[in-house]
């Protein structure tokens, strides 16, 4: 290598490291800066309900639990309509519509997150307690619906949640059914499959990078603050119920940073910062692997 | 001949597998019109010419508008841009020259890392080593927060462009004595240039959009400032506290500013589409 050459690869070698050091600054100084609760409080800090600044007692179960409770109803109902519409527009539908549902599906993602819980709180929460009253008190009896109908709650969250990660989801499942050969439809067809059968096929095939696909949503669902903010609720509760009103790691964190008076409450907000980022890098580097491996495997395939 | 024909029953279970996949898209695109309804609905009712001329007023007096929000939004947007731009293209051109090394996969990795980290991490990052040191909020510290966001898009975005500029290109100029640099910079980077600005434009309408991570960076400023030192306004952060408001008016306001946060987005879009099908046409001839 000429030395110029050398000299540039270095050069822009160190804006790309910029990238590496920003992770690894992340990591080292939420670690850091949630010393003080970490030490305190330990592993209590996730197994305890009692959230007192005042007394300077933390326990962030509630947040865990809305995080991932929210997170996993979003997924149930948003993952059947993302592989749907990634299906109809990647296999079934005509080619002039393609383009004009992918930049729509795009838009859906582009709105900001505070557009969305503006609506979600004017728009989607009144219809959500007028649904909510109307149900018959056999249905009420139930844990997943018991409780007083606020509106705000677990149910508008989850389901503001899940319009925001279907576009996530099925962006990435129409990539990967992409890349699955033409040819395993070509055989299904061959052997007298029906279109759904043949799709069937193309989706096993891409089961890997599917399952990416949806770990990815969940990504996205996991970290989302403001709209889900604004309408679950911020009620640090442990319910199964869909309207009890409960909370969430980045809401708490969106809601309570700047009152945070003293080190002790500070720290106990960063390390639930630390640990949301610790979920999300896991739950992304599992998703990318997976998506990874669907890639490797069509080339290889393909080699073969 | 005996030919067996396909059962019914098969049939009918493919058709309704076409008809669910079509309403999905339905179901998708109902939240989505029914959001751009509302906000446009109501933000039209409530956009004025004060709202861009004036500062929030007083609970309890009438009127007034977002104008230091606007102007603070721009000032951080452009913030970020320059703190990330050069990061974010150079480090594209690093993925896509030296693409197969261990280092560069190494760069992508954490660049996808950082695109998948929640907004409000990023916030509470840029609390520790921005508004921690300095002792208060500042437009630096939520500057910084965005531009940590732009980064990976922009990096990513100017790596899959650099790769679609054809490889004779790269081997004309190196053939004529050109070193490295002067190839990317000369031959490569202008080809897909188009492209790269098409992909800062949209990170920039989508960081535009964000306010997690202002909230304790930036913070907020009920006056008009343009100073890089202290807490100031953003379209999004108003938004937000007018939203969470027991006030009529503000949720008006609150209406008229979620408009104009669509409208960017909205603009944005359309003219990195239009860009995108205008370098896909001049690609084609």
């Amino acid at each position: 290598m000429r030395s110029p050459d050398l000299g540039f690869r270095i050069g822009i070698g160190v804006f790309a490291a910029a990238l590496v050091i920003i992770v690894v600054g992340i990591g080292i100084t939420l670690a850091n800066d949630s010393w003080l609760s970490l030490q305190k409080f330990g592993l209590n800090f996730w197994r305890t309900s009692n959230w007192d600044p005042v007394a300077g007692d933390f326990g962030a179960l509630p947040f865990i639990w809305g995080t991932l409770y929210s997170s996993v109803l979003a997924l149930l109902m948003a993952t059947p309509v993302a592989l749907g519409i990634a299906v109809f527009i990647s296999e079934l539908c005509p080619p002039f519509l393609r383009a004009p549902l992918i930049f729509l599906t795009e838009l859906l993602a582009a709105i900001p997150s505070i557009v969305y819980g503006l609506w979600g709180i004017f728009v989607l929460v009144p219809v959500v307690r007028s649904v909510e009253t109307t149900l018959p008190e056999s249905v009420r009896t139930l844990p997943f619906f018991s409780g007083p109908p606020f509106g705000v709650g677990m149910l508008a969250a989850a389901l503001i949640l899940a319009v925001m990660v279907v576009p996530f989801t099925s962006a990435v499942a129409r990539e990967v059914l992409k890349t699955v050969p033409m040819t395993q439809r070509e055989a299904a067809y061959a052997l007298g499959a029906t279109r759904f059968e043949a799709i069937r096929a193309a989706m096993f095939f891409a089961r890997t990078g599917i399952i990416g696909a949806v770990m990815l949503g969940f990504g996205r669902a996991l970290g989302e603050t403001m709209a889900v903010t604004m309408v679950i609720g911020n009620n640090p509760q442990v319910a199964l119920s869909l309207f009890a009103p409960q909370y969430t790691m980045a809401a708490v964190i969106a809601n309570e940073f700047t009152e945070a008076a003293n080190a002790l409450y500070l720290s106990a907000l960063i390390e639930i910062g630390l640990v949301l980022f610790i979920i999300t890098l896991l739950v992304n580097m599992l998703s990318r692997g997976l998506i990874w491996s669907m890639a490797r495997q069509v080339q290889v395939k393909a080699a073969a | 001949m005996n030919v067996t024909r396909t059962p019914p029953a098969r049939k009918i279970l493919s058709a309704l597998f076409v008809v669910a996949c079509g309403l999905a898209v339905v179901v998708a695109l109902v939240p989505l019109a029914f959001v751009l309804f509302f906000v446009i609905s109501q933000g039209v009712q409530s956009l004025n010419l004060d709202f861009f001329l004036h500062n929030p007023r007083p609970v309890g007096e009438v009127g007034g508008g977002m104008a230091n929000a606007i102007v603070g939004t721009l000032i951080l947007t452009g913030l970020a841009a320059t703190l990330a731009v050069p990061i974010g293209i150079l480090s594209g051109v690093y993925l896509s020259e030296y693409r197969g090394s261990r280092f560069a996969s190494t760069v992508r990795f954490a660049a996808d890392t950082l695109n998948g980290v929640p907004s409000i991490v990023i916030g509470v990052f840029a609390y520790a080593v921005v508004v921690l040191p300095l002792g208060h909020f500042s437009t630096l510290a939520g500057g910084f927060a965005l531009g940590i966001m732009m980064i990976p898009i922009i990096a990513r975005t100017t790596e899959e462009l650099l790769l679609l500029v054809p490889n004779a290109l790269r081997e004309g100029a190196l053939a004529l004595g050109a070193t490295r640099a002067r190839a990317v910079f000369g031959v490569i980077v202008p080809a897909a240039l188009p492209g790269i600005i098409t992909g800062v434009v949209l990170a920039l309408a989508r960081i535009a959009g964000e306010t997690a991570p202002l909230l304790f960076t930036s913070f907020n400023n009920a006056f008009f400032s343009t100073s890089l030192t202290q807490p100031i306004s953003s379209i999004t952060v108003q938004v937000f506290t007018y939203a969470i408001s027991p006030y009529e008016d503000w949720h008006r306001q609150a209406w008229a500013g979620a408009l104009v946060l669509v409208t960017i987005v909205l603009i944005c879009s359309m003219a990195a589409r239009m860009a995108a099908a205008r370098v896909a046409r001049i690609r084609g001839q």
